[in-house]
């Protein structure tokens, strides 16, 4: 009964948003009531898809194998969490997972866009309808999620044993938040596209929403990356996969976004090509979501079998972007570029890391479309991870080399010689610390240093940014806590952001190059040696699980400072599937990690051992997780609330703009 | 090819992590300085069957064989170019992960180099116009400097800005 209450109200919400995006896109010069109406609508199609996703928790909570989709992809045995997960473990259950972040950001509009002009409000409200329309009727036409069997089956199939994993709890809810997240900016893009109202206070408006999404997509993507390390069994952290690029491109794009948003917000000026952002950031999103589905790009992820389907979306696909991009096409002539500025300025560093991040984002986007395109015309090439190592590679030092500037130049015009001279100091100590390096790590002739020489450049040059505006070392101390807290804390987390960058690019330089393994067979009892450490194989512990079969390889890690840690590396096989999985024993010392895999049974009682040592990897993901401490902290920013400001600062942008 | 596997492997989300076994002690070479090379090499091939992954990270039947075969070519004296072109020859390039420069990958190489350099053109253009002070005020622009002046300042949008 509840399922087809939730399948009722799936279906609902649909009607509601249909209704809400015809009578908003026609009357939305018409203020008051309809605007009212499109909140009310905004909510009420959230309130429907949230009891459409507790009605299919809920089945799948209580192993309810008439549910066609929880007998596909969930098991009784399955622990609790992995039940609830499961619900987004097929692409039906995404699609509703996907749905229901898009009405959430839809009503959190509706609540927190009370100040905003009501005809933008109404164009914004009926753009993120008739996405929740498009979408909504996607799923219930082509993958309904609510289909019953009958009669129920026993017992379900299993929910495939890699996604039996606490990542996917938290991968693709943050991952989803993210992309979906950019729908608002892309509602925003085309509201002000079709209403005029292009200027400073619509920056304003839209870059907390741009900030939000890109914290949680910075936030899946790392998590992702790091569910595919410690998952996939030999301590890959980044692939250039199809699907990867797709969650990537997005960022790139919403990076991009961010920082010409700001241009726009302070200075009033790169108005067309932020509006561009928010339609391709989104459209990124889109393709990321849905190209993935089509079975277009044949990748490991490519689940949607269906042709229909994948026709459905590329219908779909095409309507919105290419909506977007017309409708940008005609009224992008009508808007004029805004405030002057020298091209050595706060406004041209801003442009240039937009140069380098868009183009970065081509660059991505052709290797991972250029092979389809070629096999169309009957050519199959392969375009992997040493393409784009060098590609993306090669413009991104530039970004970097460049990155500590900019936040030390003046709006409208900068000083180049007295910023270089200001951030003397954080090149010298950058420098100090990539030769320390250099010698530490045996002077071998390679360009490790050289990258770790940028991401020491880039954090030095975040923190000489926060020496600079707190005036440490030429006032006293207290003094300078004092302007340290009285900082913005959109300035305070510009420097963190770029401080986490530079964390990152130090934990990838390091990894790629000074990474160690050792692939041997091992019986009970041997000991083996890796960078200082000691492993002795205790023995083998194969008791199973609830759902799997196991052999756990228990080893002894001795640390070079002494300290010993006991650990297993697994070997899973799950009963219904019969699918194998490995579980890798990961060590953390320090920032660095240990890395063991227990691999298949050889002669005798010994097995095929593999084990890494990545130094300084863990710099990668702590990096992100800065970053995206950095977008939350700059959030919680007074004057950059989420929602829209006062109304009094929305009748006034230009103060602001003309500082 | 490809579909088979992607039929094998029925994923979602944006990394699923599929069970990959790399090199086996069993194939790797003794001098280290071969086998490193090897590894740099296998690095740089598809395993054909699979999803993206290179020969030195995949567990398949095929990957073994390429694995095995690029350490013989090794060991038979071939540099590195060599051991790729002789995979090259029995797989087809799409062996390759890094695509060779030919004409028909030319838009693939050239597409970041063309789009810096356009880009950093343009911008360079609009520097160089923006440096002369902008035109004398048109009437309107007069006219909406007069209607600043009064004490009712209207917001202004960026149609009607002054610059």
């Amino acid at each position: 009964m509840t399922i087809e209450l939730g399948h009722f109200a799936l279906i609902l919400a649909f009607a509601v948003a249909t209704m809400s995006a015809i009578v908003g896109f026609a009357f939305w010069r018409t203020e008051g009531r309809i605007t009212v109406y499109v909140r009310q609508a905004a909510i009420l199609q959230f309130v429907l898809v949230a009891a459409a996703f507790a009605a299919l928790i809920n089945a799948f909570v209580g192993s309810d194998f008439s549910l066609a989709l929880a007998y596909e992809h969930s098991h009784s045995l399955m622990p609790l969490i992995y039940k609830v997960t499961s619900v987004w473990g097929s692409h039906e259950g995404s699609m509703v997972l996907w749905i229901s972040i898009l009405v959430g950001f839809g009503a959190a509009v509706a609540v927190f866009g009370r100040n905003l002009p009501q005809d933008l409000l109404t164009l914004v409200l009926a753009m993120q309808a008739l996405l929740v329309a498009a979408f909504d009727g996607f799923t219930i036409f082509t993958s309904n999620p609510f289909l019953r069997l009958n009669p129920a089956p026993l017992e379900g199939q299993d929910l495939n044993p890699v996604l039996q994993d606490i990542g996917l709890a938290i991968h693709p809810p943050l991952l989803y938040t993210g992309y979906v997240g950019f729908s608002i900016c892309f509602s925003f893009a085309i509201a002000a596209l079709i209403s005029g109202r292009i200027d400073a206070a619509w920056a304003r408006w839209v870059r907390p929403w741009a900030l939000l999404s890109w914290c949680f997509l910075t936030l899946g993507i790392a998590m992702g990356s790091y569910w595919a390390y410690y998952e996939l069994g030999w301590g890959g952290w980044w692939f250039w996969d199809p699907v990867e690029n797709a969650s990537f491109m997005p960022w790139l794009a919403g990076t991009a976004l961010l920082h010409s948003a700001l241009v726009m917000e302070k200075r009033n000026a790169l108005k067309i090509w932020t509006i561009f952002l928010s339609i391709i950031t989104f459209s990124l999103s889109l393709l990321g979501t849905f190209l993935v589905r089509s079975g277009v790009l044949t990748s490991i992820h490519a689940f949607a079998t269906d042709p229909t389907r994948g026709i459905v979306i590329l219908v779909l696909l095409a309507l919105f972007i290419g909506g977007a991009f017309t409708l940008f096409a005609m009224r992008a002539s009508t808007l004029r570029a805004g405030g002057l500025f020298a091209p050595v300025s706060r406004e041209g560093a801003l442009i240039l890391n937009n140069l380098f991040l868009a183009t970065g984002l081509a660059a991505v986007l052709v290797g991972t479309l250029y092979p389809l395109i070629l096999e169309a015309f009957g050519r199959t090439i392969s375009v992997g991870a040493p393409f784009f190592n060098l590609t993306f590679g090669a413009l991104m030092v530039p970004l970097l080399l460049l990155l500590p500037l900019g936040p030390f130049l003046a709006w409208k015009r900068g000083d180049l010689v007295a910023v270089t001279q200001r951030l003397a100091g954080a090149a010298i100590a950058a420098l100090a610390i990539a030769i320390v390096v250099f010698f530490i790590a045996g002077r071998s002739i390679s360009l490790a240093p050289l990258g770790m020489l940028l991401g020491f450049w880039v954090a030095c040059g975040a923190i000489a940014d926060l020496i600079d505006r707190t005036k440490l070392f030429r006032i006293a101390p207290a003094e300078s806590w004092r302007r340290l807290a009285g900082l913005p804390r959109s300035a305070l987390s510009t420097a963190i952001a770029h401080f986490g960058l530079g964390i990152s690019v130090m934990g990838i330089v390091a990894t790629s190059a000074w990474s160690s393994e050792l692939i041997t067979t091992a019986a009970p009892g041997q000991t083996l040696a890796l960078a200082g450490y000691t492993l002795h194989f205790d023995g083998i512990d194969d008791t199973p699980g609830p759902n799997y079969e196991a052999e756990r390889g228990l080893f002894t890690i001795t640390a070079p400072g002494g300290g010993t840690q006991q650990v297993d590396a697994e070997k899973r096989v799950y009963t219904v599937g019969r699918q194998p999985t490995t579980e890798a024993a990961i060590e953390t010392y320090g920032f660095s990690q240990l890395y063991l895999q227990l691999g298949e049974k050889g002669q005798g009682d010994a097995y095929v051992v593999r084990v890494w040592f990545k130094p300084f990897v863990t710099f990668i993901w702590f990096g992100a997780l800065i970053m995206a401490f950095a977008g939350f902290l700059s959030l919680s920013d007074r004057r950059l609330r989420v929602g829209a400001p006062r109304r009094r600062e929305a009748e006034a942008p230009l103060p602001e703009a003309a500082e | 090819m490809r579909r088979i596997a992607s039929l094998a492997l029925a994923l979602m989300l944006a990394f699923a992590p599929a069970a990959a076994l790399a090199v086996n002690p069993g194939e790797m070479l003794s001098d280290p300085g071969l086998e490193a090379r090897a590894e740099a090499i296998g690095q740089t091939l598809r395993c054909l069957v699979c999803q993206n992954e290179s020969i030195e990270a995949s567990d398949a039947d095929l990957a073994h064989d390429l694995r095995v075969l690029v350490r013989e070519r090794l060991k038979a004296g071939d540099s590195d170019e060599q051991v790729k072109q002789y995979i090259v020859d029995r797989y087809g390039e799409f062996v390759l992960l890094q695509p060779v420069f030919a004409i028909h990958t030319l838009l693939l190489w050239l597409a970041a180099p063309l789009l810096i350099l356009l880009g950093g053109f343009v911008l360079w253009r609009l520097a160089r116009r923006h440096v002369p002070p902008s035109a004398p005020l048109t009437p309107e622009e007069v006219e909406a400097l007069e209607s600043l002046a009064s004490p009712r300042v209207e917001p202004v949008d960026d149609d009607h800005h002054l610059l």
